[in-house]
């Protein structure tokens, strides 16, 4: 199958799903770990109602249970969507507490460890069972080529739920957005930095066509 | 069904013991079994090649799984890397190493993530280094 095919047959699977009643859908914001999901989280939810979601950290498994925001309504181009922002932990394979083990006490770090696992088990039940769309952010200045990735797109599009990718960090010098795009042809890929702010219209006027 | 032995079992030189489990296996199995097939042997030190792979479905719930099993000190998770057979013909180079295309027939080397580490993966090569702890 070519690539503007896939393209035109992903973007119509959207369509096809566009929302015909007037309940909030949940979207879910995947990625691996230190992507950058919460601080997307937090930025989309206090543009569009004044409260963050969660703690943003350098330090990975920061979040560790998915965390939902409801009732975000995003006004685009005069037309009105509503959904609920489901922020997941970072999705892994391994997690090891020593990684966390120069940041704070070993008890904290397995204790960190621990709530990392279960949220990552949560939020593969929730990929499964309980998300309605997905925003998949990486981080822009990293090889998006990772096993995780793979499957977790692959995971997304066998539920064919529709999906956007954020290249989000465009605000490093090491940045490569075509880097996402050329790993992921098949998706529509949107450049941010959440922390900056940057390119924010673009990424609401993508939300608002995909899942509203 | 003969069950593959452990290498702890075994009287011999000190390795890394590999179970190349075959589509027709896997086949026979539930969703559940091969999940718990795989974990246990990873968790024995093995390194697990499936010749079909896993659905996504069953990649997911092997992540879940994996994520309920891992403990401080003790088994801390898998590394896993995945080599897609090639239906088409005009499937992009990059599309195939990412495995973005239809089929679920797929390659897959499966080890305790303390053990192994992929060094390279490109369309035709996967180079893993594994260690015995």
């Amino acid at each position: 199958m070519g690539l503007l095919t896939e393209l035109k047959d992903s973007v119509s699977r959207v369509t096809d799903r566009l929302f015909t009643d007037a309940e909030p859908k949940r979207i879910g914001i995947y990625g691996p770990p230190n992507a950058g999901k919460t601080t997307l989280a937090n930025r989309i939810a206090r543009d569009w109602t004044g409260d963050a979601i969660g703690t943003e950290s350098h330090v990975p498994h920061e979040t560790r249970r998915a965390r939902r925001k409801e009732d975000v309504e995003i006004e685009r181009n005069g037309k009105s969507v509503s959904i609920d922002i489901v922020d997941t932990p970072g999705v892994t394979t391994k997690v090891d507490y020593e990684e966390f083990t120069d940041e704070m006490e070993e008890e904290d770090a397995i204790r960190r460890s621990r709530e990392a696992t279960e949220g990552v088990a949560e939020a593969m039940h929730w990929l499964r069972e309980d998300v309605d769309g997905v925003i998949y952010v990486l981080d822009s200045a990293k090889d998006p080529i990772t096993q995780v990735n793979t499957m977790l797109i692959g995971i997304v599009e066998s539920r064919d739920l529709p999906v956007l990718i954020f290249a989000n960090k465009i605000d490093l010098d090491e940045s490569s957005v075509k880097r996402i795009e050329d790993a992921f042809p098949q998706h529509k890929t949107v450049p941010l930095s959440a922390k900056e702010g940057e390119n924010m219209d673009e990424v609401y006027d993508n939300i608002a066509e995909y899942f509203g | 069904m003969p069950k593959a032995t452990n290498a702890d079992d075994l009287d011999g030189p000190d390795g890394v013991q590999i179970d190349l489990i075959s589509g027709e296996r896997m086949d026979r199995m539930a969703t559940t079994e091969k999940i718990r097939m795989i974990l246990d042997g990873v968790h024995d030190g093995n390194i697990v090649i499936l010749e079909e792979g896993l659905t996504p479905d069953e990649e997911s719930k092997l992540i879940e799984m994996t994520m309920a099993e891992i403990s401080p000190d003790g088994f801390n998770g898998i590394e896993i890397e995945t080599y897609p057979k090639s239906e088409t013909r005009d499937s992009s180079l990059l599309g195939r190493i990412m495995g973005s295309n239809e089929s679920t027939a797929k390659l897959t080397v499966i080890g305790p993530a303390n053990q192994i580490e992929t060094l390279h993966k490109d369309e035709t090569l996967i180079s893993a280094l594994v260690s015995r702890n």
